[in-house]
């Protein structure tokens, strides 16, 4: 029998059964649809939504991800025990994390704009929002999985998975603008465009943008950026950055975990 | 009977008879005239002359009979041979209906139009077809005359290569309505044309302006259509001029406006739509505007008002959907946001009148930060950006503090 779909089983029973991931769902659903309620059109509950995704999807991936492989400990220990191959644990550990966390938030975010497919979200906009979510989830359980197995102090892990979602969210941003006004007499355009793959939530962004912020886009600077970014090659360039930030943090997570004395 | 009255008798009757003198003169298969230009010379004023459906290459032709009816019949086609003008309307009362005028070919030394009217009163150009023209209906020094219901096309490659749909110069009192213009230069051109009025028309994809107009005051602008134009709709260097119930729709680019004033003075500017524009509304210059009643809805910049613009009062607009919604280039504001509609208010409304108790900021910081750091923009929608607008509003520091709307509306005015 395979370990991963093993520990993964395990790990998905054991969130399914667990309020908050089922309550990070429906507050997602409520929003969405709430948003609708209150007379929003499809363009303008896509916008509303970007910025909730952008700063809670990875508040959530980070905290409970960091949580949740704490929490997992005594059973990782357990499974040690026995003769399974350690990659296959981790493995099953990470995708028990991730999945659920990406599943609810496509199901939360996802049904509203299915429910009201008349409402004219277009289809490139939702698919945009729905995997900038995934992709944020994936990447940020992955770092909160770095967090967790680099210190065993859990309060020291928490603090650090906040100080990793105010730096990435917020922090990186300022700094971009700063550097933007204070080097504003240089042509800036793609120093910045790479600076923005480099930030998880920026490559999220930027993905959604480029499909619903048409319009402002196509003065001379936002012209560039979709040139970059809103084609099929852009868009792949985009993925891949962002799946560079599942890799990453997962190789030193796995890393460590191969060799940590539990 | 005294011989008084016989002679009024008399009179009358011929002055009845007059007009059923006159013939019709019939062009083409089964006609009395092989070729058009045979029959305009026999014409009489007041004759009508048919052209039956058919190809004619013909030189030039030139109406110099007042009063006469050009009609086509089954839409008969005038071949300009890709070297020459097609139709001159050089009489006054002309009326030329249900031609195909085509191929003027392209000329740098010479205006080539499909059908110009040349120094008359009067005219009326209707349901015709114009195709692949350097320039489509040229009014040159023609007063009063009529431009309706004539469809308009031409697939010119360069903006240099290519003239305007329908052009007027020095031409006052026009009527232009109804028509559909695809591909030209400027869709529908106004220069030195006063008293026009522009109704109903489509004009889209034009290289340039889907509507141009310079120099031509007291003109009336209402329920056309503008959209996809390579740089949307630019009116300049006019007075009293009123634009309502247009659609300004998908000009994109870094130069691309839905509709552009410049040194526009006391005009109104009502109950528009301004749809996917790079930015919406841009008044540079022009002063004593009202603009009342329209709508801006996704747009790159909704309204760019520059420093120089001065008491305009913006009232009653809508907006909703747009990146930025107001923006400007220094801090003293000398137009007027008043009793507006913004999707981004949240404020309250204690006492339920439908106006926002408190003032709303509609210059986001973002936006003089965009302005003056294009490079920014890439940070569009970011959550810091959302922070930064949010503590300036509070505690306005860089964005201009007179630019403020003290009585924003709680619902939408339509």
């Amino acid at each position: 029998m395979n370990v991963v779909a093993l520990v993964l089983q395990a790990g998905l029973r054991d969130l399914s059964r667990n309020r908050w991931i089922v309550a990070y769902a429906l507050c997602f659903l409520a929003i969405a649809e709430g948003l609708f309620w209150f007379g929003g059109t499809g363009p303008q509950v896509l916008l509303s939504l970007l910025n909730l995704v952008l700063l809670v999807v990875p508040l959530v991936s980070l905290v409970f991800g960091t949580v949740h492989v704490y929490a997992s400990r005594e059973f990782v220990e357990l499974l040690l025990a026995q003769p399974v191959p350690r990659r296959q644990l981790f493995a099953g550990l990470y995708l028990g994390l991730a999945l659920p966390l990406a599943g609810a938030f496509v199901l939360g975010a996802g049904i509203p704009f299915v429910a009201h497919a008349r409402d004219g979200a277009t289809v490139g906009g939702v698919a945009a929002l729905l995997c900038a979510g995934v992709g944020l989830s994936l990447a940020f359980s992955a770092i909160a999985t770095w967090i967790a197995l680099y210190t065993d102090d859990r309060l020291k892990g928490v603090g650090l998975a906040l100080g990793a979602w105010l730096a990435t969210t917020v922090v990186y941003d300022g700094l971009v603008l700063g550097a933007s006004a204070a080097f504003g007499d240089y042509p800036l355009e793609r120093p910045l465009l790479a600076l923005m793959l480099t930030n998880p939530v920026d490559v999220a962004r930027v993905l959604v943008i480029t499909q619903l912020d048409v319009s402002a886009l196509m003065g001379y600077t936002g012209a560039l950026f979709q040139h970059t970014f809103g084609t099929p090659v852009g868009t792949g360039i985009a993925a891949a950055a962002l799946l560079a930030w599942c890799v990453i943090p997962l190789g030193l997570a796995g890393h460590r975990f191969l060799r940590r004395d539990f | 009977m005294t011989r008084r009255t016989n002679c009024g008798l008399l009179a009358l009757m011929v002055s009845v008879a007059a007009p059923a003198r006159a013939a019709d003169l019939t062009v083409g298969a089964g006609g009395q005239f092989a070729s058009i230009s045979a029959a305009l010379a026999a014409a009489r004023p007041g004759d009508r002359v048919i052209v039956r459906a058919g190809m004619y290459r013909e030189q030039t032709l030139v109406i110099r009979t007042p009063r006469l009816t050009l009609e086509g019949q089954g839409w008969p086609v005038l071949d300009g041979q890709g070297e020459r003008e097609v139709l001159v309307i050089a009489a006054d009362d002309v009326t030329v209906r249900g031609l195909v005028a085509m191929n003027t070919g392209v000329s740098n030394l010479e205006d080539r139009a499909g059908i110009r009217a040349r120094d008359v009163r009067g005219c009326v150009i209707e349901g015709n077809r114009l195709r692949d023209n350097l320039w489509g209906i040229y009014l040159q020094r023609s007063a009063g005359c009529v431009v309706r219901d004539n469809d308009i096309e031409a697939h010119g490659a360069r903006q240099t290569e290519s003239g305007n749909g329908i052009h007027l110069w020095y031409s006052s009192g026009a009527r232009v309505e109804r028509n559909h213009v695809r591909g030209h230069r400027d869709g529908i051109y106004f220069e030195f044309s006063p008293h026009g009025i522009t109704r109903d028309n489509v004009s889209e994809r034009s290289q340039r302006y889907g509507l141009h107009f310079m120099f031509s005051d007291s003109c009336r602008y209402e329920h056309n259509m503008f959209r996809d134009n390579n740089s949307g709709v630019a009116v300049m260097y006019s007075r009293g001029v009123v634009i309502a119930e247009n659609r300004f729709e998908r000009s994109w680019g870094s130069a691309a406006y839905g509709l552009l004033l410049k040194d526009i003075m006391g005009g109104a500017i009502t109950n528009n739509t301004f749809l996917r524009n790079s930015t919406g509304l841009f008044v540079e210059g022009s002063s004593r505007l009202q603009v009342t009643g329209n709508v801006f809805t996704q747009n790159g910049w909704a309204a760019k008002v520059l420093a120089d613009a001065d008491e305009n009062v913006f009232s009653g607009n809508e907006f909703s959907g747009n990146a930025f919604d107001v923006t400007t280039n220094s801090r003293s504001a000398n137009s007027t946001f008043d009793g507006n509609w913004w999707d981004e208010y949240a404020g309250f409304d204690l006492n339920r009148d439908g106006v926002g108790d408190t003032s709303f900021h509609p210059v986001r910081l973002f936006a003089l930060v965009v302005e003056q750091h294009p490079a920014a923009l890439l940070l569009l929608r970011s959550p810091l950006v959302s922070i930064l607008d949010a503590a300036e509003r509070v505690l306005p520091v860089l964005t201009p503090e007179a630019l403020v709307d003290h009585h924003p509306l709680m619902r939408p005015p339509r």
